[in-house]
């Protein structure tokens, strides 16, 4: 339970990222799951490289770490939206859709390319490995501060979204993109923008199941990015919040069928939620009734 | 028109002659183009003429090559004979996984499809039924047999591969042009408007799916008969990647486009393979510079051409590309 709690958090991030290309641009970024996969790489580079948890200490180096892992990963989407989508934004919706998959492609290569086909481990003395008695059970901390920084994040997107005037601009490209033009929003630079948070996010939780779950792969993106995007389903694409509750919802479904019904059906778990939703809701649990039929 | 399809038909003969003059390696790299030309072209029916995003096939062509292979392991059926059970329990499949996810829209059908091939796997990882060994798949699966003949060698399978892709090709051109044809397009150029004009569109949608279904699970019958183990890797969600890649850039709808795409997507890798990891790289990044400067894929097919004058005089011949 606490297990999906810590995944959810990070499955919510990652589907925000999702969400808010969905939301902005009505496009499936398939590439999505593999700057998550990038981000874990990144992070262990910086990590063994630049040995910033020696000179500051475990707290201090890991936050360093994340935001540099943020700031990378966010680079490599801006340049992603700038190269395989902005020129296929008046096309047929399929064109980026294929667009999105090549580029993913040549992402999960290119890492495969540079680290190797083979896992990738971790450090794994960075993170305490105490446990804390949580309403009488023992819950180890990593845990805990796992779901804590993926909920720091996401209210902090929250209120970004929600409070700011830029926030308030990504949400009137959402709603409609003419619209918001013609009001004096500069849609080019809301979807730049979207591209340096969602990724960014997702870059973060890379680092994090890196450094949870000790290894990484250069295909991991794939499942994780499934995953997530079940998640944004689940929560209503395009609706930030329904992406937070999606993704916490999903891993604790995840860690509950794994525990009672069974480990190995664990990965299809996620898949059968998302047909169910799909059929029965296709709005998703907070979404709004639209018009388009689906 | 008589001159082009002349022109077809030399062109296939001479491709008929190429295992003579290449070595068997090759002649196992062409075979697995044909494999993947016919499913490309059955995925074509969905993706290409009804507009379908449909990214699941390798399902489909899991439960025939796991029919064909529990069929002769178990029960010792000749592989051959097989085949018709396979295309009729991977359309059956269809016709219980596609109903209720019909009518979504787009990109959501893509996900949805892409989970049933996911769920699909597991599951034959898992040994479903007790009947697909797990991991491991199923092995000693026997050799084909046509009148009497055993086929063993690249060679004999080239001409058991090409020769039902050519069936496929001249079927799937007929039905390109027949009724039901235009209807999937009609379908997918406006699906309101088709509602309106009395397509049953879900219906038809179906009609797609089943159909593209039955062709991939005899496909998977080749498969199984070609390789003689089969295991739940070689029906990966990245099976479906490729064949989904083969329609979009080979061009929709298009017969000659799908094999051209067969031929570009799974016969140019091998000849590159000295350059082995950085293919998929280059794979990738030809798909996105694709999709900017060729949308509608390398041979896109040809616009409907109808007769007006044999309409307007009543007796409604029709005469295609003339």
């Amino acid at each position: 339970m606490t297990n999906g709690l810590a995944v959810g958090g990070i499955y919510a991030l990652i589907a925000l990222g999702y969400t808010m290309v969905y939301g902005v641009l009505k496009l499936i970024n398939f590439a999505h799951g593999d700057l998550f996969t990038i981000g874990a790489y990144l992070g262990l580079t910086l990590l063994t490289s630049m040995g910033l948890t020696g000179h500051l200490g475990a707290v201090a180096g890991v936050l360093v770490l994340a935001v540099m892992v943020q700031v990378l990963v966010a680079i490599i989407g801006y340049l992603l939206e700038r190269v395989a989508y902005r020129p296929l934004r008046q096309s047929p919706r399929l064109s980026a859709v294929v667009s999105a998959l090549g580029a993913s492609i040549f992402f999960q290569n290119a890492v495969m390319l540079i680290y190797g086909a083979r896992f990738q481990v971790y450090p794994h003395d960075i993170l305490p490995s105490a446990t804390v008695s949580l309403l009488g059970l023992d819950v180890p901390l990593v845990r805990i501060l796992m779901f804590l920084t993926s909920v720091v994040l996401m209210l902090g997107l929250y209120f970004f979204i929600q409070k700011t005037r830029t926030g308030t601009a990504i949400r009137a490209a959402a709603i409609d993109q003419g619209a918001a033009k013609l009001m004096g929003i500069n849609v080019n630079r809301v979807v730049s923008l979207v591209f340096l948070i969602g990724p960014a996010l997702g870059g973060a939780a890379g680092l994090m199941v890196g450094l949870y779950y000790g290894q990484i792969n250069f295909t991991m993106g794939w499942v994780y990015g499934l995953k997530a995007f079940t998640a944004a389903i689940l929560g209503g694409i395009g609706n930030i919040p329904g992406a937070m509750v999606g993704g916490l919802l999903l891993g604790v479904i995840e860690a509950l069928g794994a525990a009672y019904i069974s480990i190995a059906w664990k990965d299809a778990i996620a898949f059968f939620v998302l047909i169910i939703i799909l059929i029965i809701r296709p709005t998703g649990l907070l979404g709004e009734r639209v018009a388009d039929k689906i | 028109m008589n001159r082009r399809y002349a022109m077809y038909m030399v062109a296939a003969a001479a491709f008929a002659t190429m295992p003579a003059f290449i070595n068997p390696y090759w002649t196992d790299v062409l075979n697995t183009v044909g494999l993947y030309a016919i499913l490309a072209l059955s995925l074509n029916i969905i993706l290409g003429h009804a507009g379908m995003f449909h990214m699941g096939h390798a399902a489909f062509y899991a439960v025939g090559a796991y029919t064909t292979a529990v069929l002769n392991v178990t029960f010792h059926v000749p592989v051959l004979w097989a085949m018709p059970a396979a295309g009729v329990l991977a359309a059956l499949f269809a016709l219980v996984v596609a109903r209720p996810i019909i009518h979504l829209r787009g990109d959501y059908l893509l996900i949805v499809t892409i989970g049933i091939v996911e769920i699909v796997r597991i599951a034959l990882v898992n040994n479903i039924f007790d009947m697909t060994g797990g991991a491991n798949g199923i092995f000693g699966i026997a050799r084909p047999e046509l009148f009497g003949f055993k086929i063993r060698k690249p060679v004999h399978f080239f001409y058991l591969i090409w020769g039902f892709c050519a069936v496929t090709i001249l079927l799937f051109h007929w039905l390109e042009n027949s009724r039901f044809g235009r209807a999937l397009n009609y379908i997918r150029e406006d699906e309101v408007a088709a509602e309106g004009s009395g397509v049953n569109t879900a219906a038809y949608k179906l009609g797609a799916f089943v159909l593209g279904a039955f062709w991939a699970g005899m496909a998977g019958t080749l498969f199984a008969a070609k390789m003689t183990i089969i295991s739940p890797e070689s029906f990966s969600f990245w099976e479906s990647v490729v064949m989904f890649t083969i329609v979009i850039l080979g061009g929709m709808g298009s017969i000659r486009g799908v094999l051209l795409g067969a031929f570009l997507i799974v016969g140019l890798p091998e000849v590159f393979r000295e350059l082995a990891s950085a293919r998929m790289l280059v794979f990738g990044a030809a798909m996105v510079a694709m999709m900017i400067f060729r949308t509608q894929g390398l041979l896109p097919p040809a616009p409907r051409h109808y007769d007006l004058r044999g309409i307007m005089s009543g007796t409604q011949t029709r005469e295609e590309r003339a």
